[in-house]
């Protein structure tokens, strides 16, 4: 028994007809509750409650700041790999994109880290392609290995494996592991991913529970918004999360909200939700999960970011760069260009990440839409009225 | 008239403040050691997992600078620990720091009520009272587990009153009764004790101490909020100490009317 067999079971086309159709009594006896089955996550997410995004609001914040207290912690990706095996329409890394591609050696990773430490990062999300020649297993122990040297915190976002691929790197120190489903639907998801291994939903549904059989201690989890209906997507989101929280229980589970942004490839979004929509998700999640960390990175613009800290938000990103060597330039050296799969000469590529006015880093996954730096941020929580946490994991916890 | 209390004695170490706080979920270190002083506090809890343990000063890791050894014992706690093993890493690892070698014991896999591991921490209790650690164990109100901590050595026992951070006062009352009824060391009342109110509470029912944090931290203003329950932690223990009249189903006059019989 996995979350596939929970997922297929669940009327979810229903419960969107019934999130659409709430009125607003029942919105607001919804909002009103001390706890929250699916079908009144439905209300929550309704345009009916949307009417009521204010008093949702209060309750989001003062039920965060009760759980988590009155802090905002600090985490920074740090792209590995750009190579992919894998063609999804809507990202930038996808096999036949003709970009600029590199993986950093451990030394290069080692450079990029030391830069994020400098700027405060304790806790470090190492991001890469799915490719098992140039990001092979024994690649990502040993980048976890070195990096756990210096950053308590290490979690990792790469291709989905085995449980037994995944010890390794849960004993080598990393304690978190990211995988976002993209899109719950099925039709939609057999549509964006053309080729590769990440074709198969179910496999890709089933990692967080062969992570946690693994030992990894925190999870995330999240939907890519843009490709399916948002409503549909939040629903599988929250009924997944209940799963986890049920099934793999000494986990701290994680919900990011990523939105699509763009990126290689040029692909427009599908669907589309507004921020005041987005607002009210953050919200719903939080209402129906008290406990769990919500996410939010770079994608977002500042002025939306800084509004949605205070509300229900407990983990971002900051600074953020989305290609490898981002940080400090490490890997330039080797960077080539790959046309349909195949490496070619490196040349001008429209494709190029600018940094400083130098055209040459690898291409970047996303563009992103807050490049304040980490510091900027960390000041702006201050204002807030919240402590930036950049530690919260000690060493000795996973050694 | 001030209300003077008998002494906390934990482990020989004489306290006058029976509110110990914790130092997490505040809006900024600053604001803590301000709510630190303003509660009159003698003892204070810091995670590990956000302390700097590796000797360099770490500036984004700051928080021990913020808490006086003077004026506090700092007492580290295994928050994050899952286990036994990494509870008594965390704890040899504070020492080596140059930590105080007393330890708040908290072991909770379950993240999401951060409920303590019975069996978890009576292991780890076992082998820190073993290495000369001064024991606090958090459990949950369990007054066979607090007699199985208080066997083997432990300086405390920590029963929660309610979930950590839930606010919910002294759900555990009658099982925290039986631990402090049985108890032959101080009995601290740790978690949940979200108003002065409920640390009154359990005060009057004969707890040596309470741990309180979250209600403090998340306070909107963590100062007047710890001199509350500053206040309502010495009344009371006065209260207690002055002989509590038991509850009664029915009224009795204060002037008896068979006074004339004496």
């Amino acid at each position: 028994m996995s979350f596939v067999a929970e997922l297929n079971s669940l009327p979810l086309s229903a419960l969107v007809k019934r999130s659409l159709d709430t009125n607003l009594a029942a919105a607001r006896e919804s909002v009103a509750k001390e706890s929250f089955s699916l079908a009144d996550f439905a209300q929550l997410i309704s345009p009916a409650a949307g009417k009521l995004l204010e008093p949702m609001g209060r309750r989001s914040q003062a039920l965060t700041q009760q759980r988590f207290g009155k802090v905002i912690r600090l985490f920074a990706p740090l792209y590995l790999s750009n190579e992919c095996i894998n063609n999804c329409k809507y990202c930038g890394f996808s096999r036949d994109n003709p970009i600029l591609r590199v993986t950093l050696t451990v030394d290069e990773v080692m450079r990029e880290t030391r830069a994020l430490a400098a700027q405060g990062f304790r806790n470090v999300l190492l991001v890469a392609g799915e490719h098992p020649k140039f990001v092979s297993n024994g690649y990502l122990r040993d980048c976890v290995a070195a990096l756990h040297e210096e950053i308590p915190s290490v979690s990792l976002e790469v291709g989905p494996m085995e449980t037994e691929e995944y010890r390794p790197l849960v004993a080598a120190g990393a304690d978190g592991l990211v995988v976002y489903q993209e899109t719950y639907d099925r039709a939609v998801y057999d549509d964006l991913h053309t080729a590769g291994p990440k074709k198969n939903l179910d496999w890709r549904l089933e990692t967080p529970e062969r992570a946690y059989a693994a030992g990894f201690r925190r999870i995330g989890i999240g939907a890519l918004y843009g490709l399916a209906d948002w409503r549909y997507e939040a629903l599988c989101v929250a009924a997944h999360a209940d799963y986890l929280l049920r099934n793999c229980w000494k986990a701290s589970l994680t919900i990011s909200l990523p939105r699509l942004r763009p990126c290689a490839g040029e692909f427009e979004p599908l669907t589309h939700i507004s921020d005041r929509e987005l607002v009210q998700l953050v919200c719903a999640f939080r209402l129906m999960f008290p406990d769990v960390g919500l996410v939010l990175s770079t994608r977002e613009p500042a002025k939306l970011r800084d509004g949605l800290f205070p509300l229900g938000i407990t983990l971002i990103s900051a600074g953020s760069h989305t290609e490898p060597g981002g940080y400090t330039g490490a890997g330039k050296e080797h960077i080539h260009q790959t046309v349909r799969g195949r490496i070619v000469e490196a040349g001008a590529s429209e494709w190029a990440t600018p940094t400083n006015g130098h055209a040459t880093n690898a291409t970047g996954q996303f563009n992103i839409a807050d490049g304040r730096s980490a510091e900027e941020v960390a000041k702006l929580i201050q204002s807030l009225g919240y402590e930036p946490v950049w530690k919260d994991w000690d060493v000795a916890l996973t050694k | 008239m001030s209300l003077i209390n008998q002494p906390l004695v934990i482990a020989g170490r004489t306290f006058q403040s029976r509110l110990i706080l914790g130092t997490g979920k505040f809006s900024a270190p600053e604001a803590m050691r301000d709510a630190l002083a303003a509660s009159g506090t003698e003892m204070v809890t810091v995670a590990l997992r956000r302390a700097d343990l590796s000797g360099k000063k770490d500036p984004f890791a700051n928080i021990l600078e913020f808490i006086d050894p003077k004026k506090y014992l700092l007492l580290p706690n295994t928050s994050g620990a899952m286990n036994a093993e990494e509870a008594v890493r965390l704890a040899r690892l504070a020492v080596a720091a140059g930590l105080p070698k007393w330890v708040k014991l908290e072991i909770h896999p379950d993240p999401r009520y951060l409920l303590p591991d019975p069996i978890e921490t009576f292991r780890a209790a076992e082998i820190l009272v073993k290495e000369g650690f001064t024991v606090l164990p958090y459990i949950n109100a369990d007054p066979v587990l607090a007699k199985r901590l208080q066997d083997v050595g432990c300086a405390t026992v920590m029963p929660l009153g309610s979930p950590i951070g839930s606010n919910r006062g002294l759900q555990t009352r009658d099982q925290i009764r039986i631990i402090i009824e049985q108890a032959t060391v101080p009995v601290v009342v740790d978690a949940g004790l979200g108003a002065p109110s409920h640390a009154a509470e359990a005060m009057e029912i004969g707890a040596d101490a309470v741990l309180v944090n979250t209600a403090v931290a998340v306070a909107s203003d963590p100062n007047r909020m710890a001199v509350a329950f500053k206040l309502a932690v010495e009344a009371g223990r006065a209260a207690f100490e002055s002989g509590l009249g038991a509850p009664q189903e029915t009224a009795s006059a204060t002037s008896p009317l068979t006074a004339f019989l004496e």
